[in-house]
């Protein structure tokens, strides 16, 4: 019985942090649905949104209450300046041009937060209860699962946006049909704008829960290369995708970590990212693009 | 004043170097990499070897992502194939330099045919994805394949002796490594002249068209994937021989970034690009350093400021690069070389 209940433990802490992974992977679905733009800087930008809590809550001494949403706020900025600074003036380019700028981006990010920061790693000042948690019998860390119910909060909202919100619509017709979206009056340049906004300011947002998690250091944005195999699998611009794949993974990577070693984990993991590309290359809720001459 | 170059026949028209600037420029060049050791201090040494390895690697890359299309972010993985292939060769069998090298590239490409598998069936940013995830297995396996790889502590490597003449010295080795990349870059240069190499470009530019064209597909580029791990694998076989010691953090993913790095900011799908951008962003950290060390009484710590400093001019070279000229340094020199034929009137 107790195997059962340990098994039960690691599922349930992988779905915690497989929330966290669909908070990311939302944040490149959100970006490559409006501007096809596939964003590796996504984990540098979580980073970025995690340090900015950091100096707030710890620098300035201010109760998370105030430092998570001015952090939220940071990483919209950041996404902001970016889609301004970098990614408008390459529209038109072909795709990998633009996905190297980002990865440039993810670059100048780091080198960012190791000028202000320095490349020790720290930790954020708790600001969720270390009391545990019993789900039934099982032990959950308090901590992943406030992770888990905000990240399935978010993408709760998201899903309801898309579908109702004008915005939301206004985004996924931009997605269909660019100059259809532009000849139906939709400000398509501000889509793009709003698309960076809202994912720069979802990755920093999944930063501070990382942080509080795990702690914060300059290399914590590789994280973003396990929500991009989510991505991948569930598909570049499906929220859904997000979501399932998103959980899907998180619980792969407990169960691998634990039964089998922790230096298995990205093996899996990359594993997976390539059996889905061979399968399914646009993922499992992707849009199939037929080619044609 | 040079108004165009007429050419009157096929092999004319074919020519590496088509006109007497080029061959005099060609010239200097090669004088120069032949005279360089006689000059250059033994850390300068140390930087040309370690330029002309990253020209290798980027000349490799930039068949593959510059002239096929297939962007890869697992060149380093390839590199580091052919670095572990030469230690242990080097190590357990005793085998002549000439030979480990060799294994080391045709290794590489060995598994450069596999890693290309996935591109047919994807392409673009999912082909660079899955490039990605190979690397991080590959990266696996060194780390836990102990009985060739050494694991985490990393494999020695004895210095190469040729024709009994040991290879310690930055000085003695750039005489291996310089023919090497002449060798190699001409190769590649060469492999554009001829049908293989118009197919890559064909690929590239609409890979449907070329299949309707009758290129087979796949077996150009698996063939494009091949090349460039053995380039990759050469070169990783040369840094092993320069360093003595690969560890599974000798390549990390940052080393397949910095190669792609330098062939956009070199100019992609230019056999010129590839040097120069590989020698560019060799040199650009030592630039750096430079600037640092002068600043240091000015600034307080100036020295711990270096590495961030660097990581952002890294990525701030290939956004400026992409944003403001796409097609690198190699346009520049484009552009210089139009501007002394046009002159004196202006393009």
């Amino acid at each position: 019985m107790s195997e059962w209940l340990f098994f039960l433990e690691v599922t349930l802490a992988g779905l915690g942090s497989g929330a966290l992974l669909s908070l990311t992977a939302l944040a490149y679905v959100l970006i490559y649905k409006a501007t096809r733009v596939v964003n590796l800087a996504v984990g540098e930008m979580l980073m970025l949104g995690a340090y900015f809590f950091f100096s707030v809550a710890a620098g300035w001494g201010l109760t998370a209450w105030i430092a998570l949403p001015l952090a939220v706020i940071g990483g919209g900025l950041v996404g902001a300046v970016v889609e301004r600074g970098m990614i408008r003036p390459m529209l038109g380019e072909n795709p990998i041009s633009i996905f190297m700028v980002t990865v440039g981006l993810g670059s100048i990010l780091v080198g960012t937060v190791e000028l202000f920061w320095g490349t020790d790693p720290r930790a954020l000042p708790a600001f969720i209860s270390t009391k545990p948690l019993f789900l039934g019998e099982a032990y959950v860390s308090r901590k992943i699962a406030v992770a888990f119910v905000v990240a399935a909060a978010v993408i709760g909202v998201f899903l309801m946006l898309f579908r109702f919100w004008r915005g939301g619509v206004a985004l996924r017709a931009t997605a269909t049909d660019q100059a259809a979206a532009y000849s139906c009056g939709i400000n398509v340049p501000g889509v793009f704008s709003a698309a960076w906004i809202i994912g720069g300011a979802t990755a920093a947002g999944a930063g501070v829960l990382l942080g509080a998690i795990g702690g914060i250091s300059p290399s914590m944005g590789v994280f973003g290369l396990s929500a991009l195999v989510v991505v991948i699998v569930g598909g570049l611009d499906s929220v859904l995708g997000a979501l399932i794949g998103g959980l899907a993974l998180g619980m792969i990577q407990s169960w691998t970590s634990t039964y089998l070693g922790g230096e298995y984990t990205s093996v899996v993991t990359f594993g997976i990212l390539i059996l889905a590309l061979m399968l399914r290359p646009y993922g499992l809720f992707g849009t199939h693009e037929i080619e044609r001459l | 004043m040079i108004i165009g170059t007429a050419k009157e026949t096929y092999p004319a028209d074919e020519a590496l170097l088509t006109t007497r600037p080029q061959r005099v420029w060609m010239v200097l060049l090669l004088a120069g990499l032949l005279v360089a050791p006689f000059a250059l201090s033994n850390y300068w040494l140390y930087l040309a070897c370690l330029a002309l390895i990253n020209v290798i690697a980027a000349t490799g890359l930039n068949v593959l992502t510059g002239f096929t299309g297939q962007v890869s972010l697992g060149q380093a993985a390839f590199m580091a194939v052919g670095a572990y292939t030469v230690a242990y060769m080097e190590r357990t069998l005793g085998t002549p330099f000439l030979l480990n090298i060799a294994a080391g590239g045709a290794i590489a490409a060995a598994i450069g045919l596999v890693v290309g598998l996935p591109s047919l069936r994807v392409k673009g940013l999912y082909l660079a994805i899955a490039t990605i995830a190979a690397s991080f297995i590959l990266h696996f396996v060194f780390v836990n394949w102990t009985a060739v790889t050494n694991g985490n502590s990393g494999a020695t490597v004895p210095p190469a002796t040729f024709f009994g003449i040991e290879l310690a010295t930055y000085g003695r080795l750039y005489w291996v490594i310089m023919p090497f990349a002449v060798l190699m870059v001409t190769g590649a240069a060469n492999l554009f002249r001829s049908r293989i190499g118009r197919a890559f470009i064909a690929i590239r530019d609409r890979d449907i068209s070329a299949e309707v064209l009758g290129i087979p597909l796949l077996r150009y580029k698996l063939m494009s994937f091949a090349i460039a791990s053995f380039y990759a694998g050469v070169a990783g076989g040369l840094w092993a021989y320069v360093f003595r010691v690969v560890t599974p953090e000798s390549f990390p993913f940052l080393t397949s970034i910095f190669l792609l790095a330098a062939i956009i900011v070199g100019g992609m799908g230019t056999i010129l690009g590839g040097i120069l951008g590989a020698v560019f962003m060799t040199l650009t950290p030592e630039v750096l350093r430079v600037i640092v060390e002068l600043a240091s009484p000015f600034v307080p710590d100036a020295a711990t400021l270096l590495s961030p400093v660097r990581t952002i001019v890294f990525g701030a070279l290939i956004v400026g690069f992409l944003i403001f000229e796409p097609q690198g340094l190699a346009e520049i020199v484009a552009r210089l070389r139009r501007f002394f034929r046009l002159w004196p009137f202006r393009n």
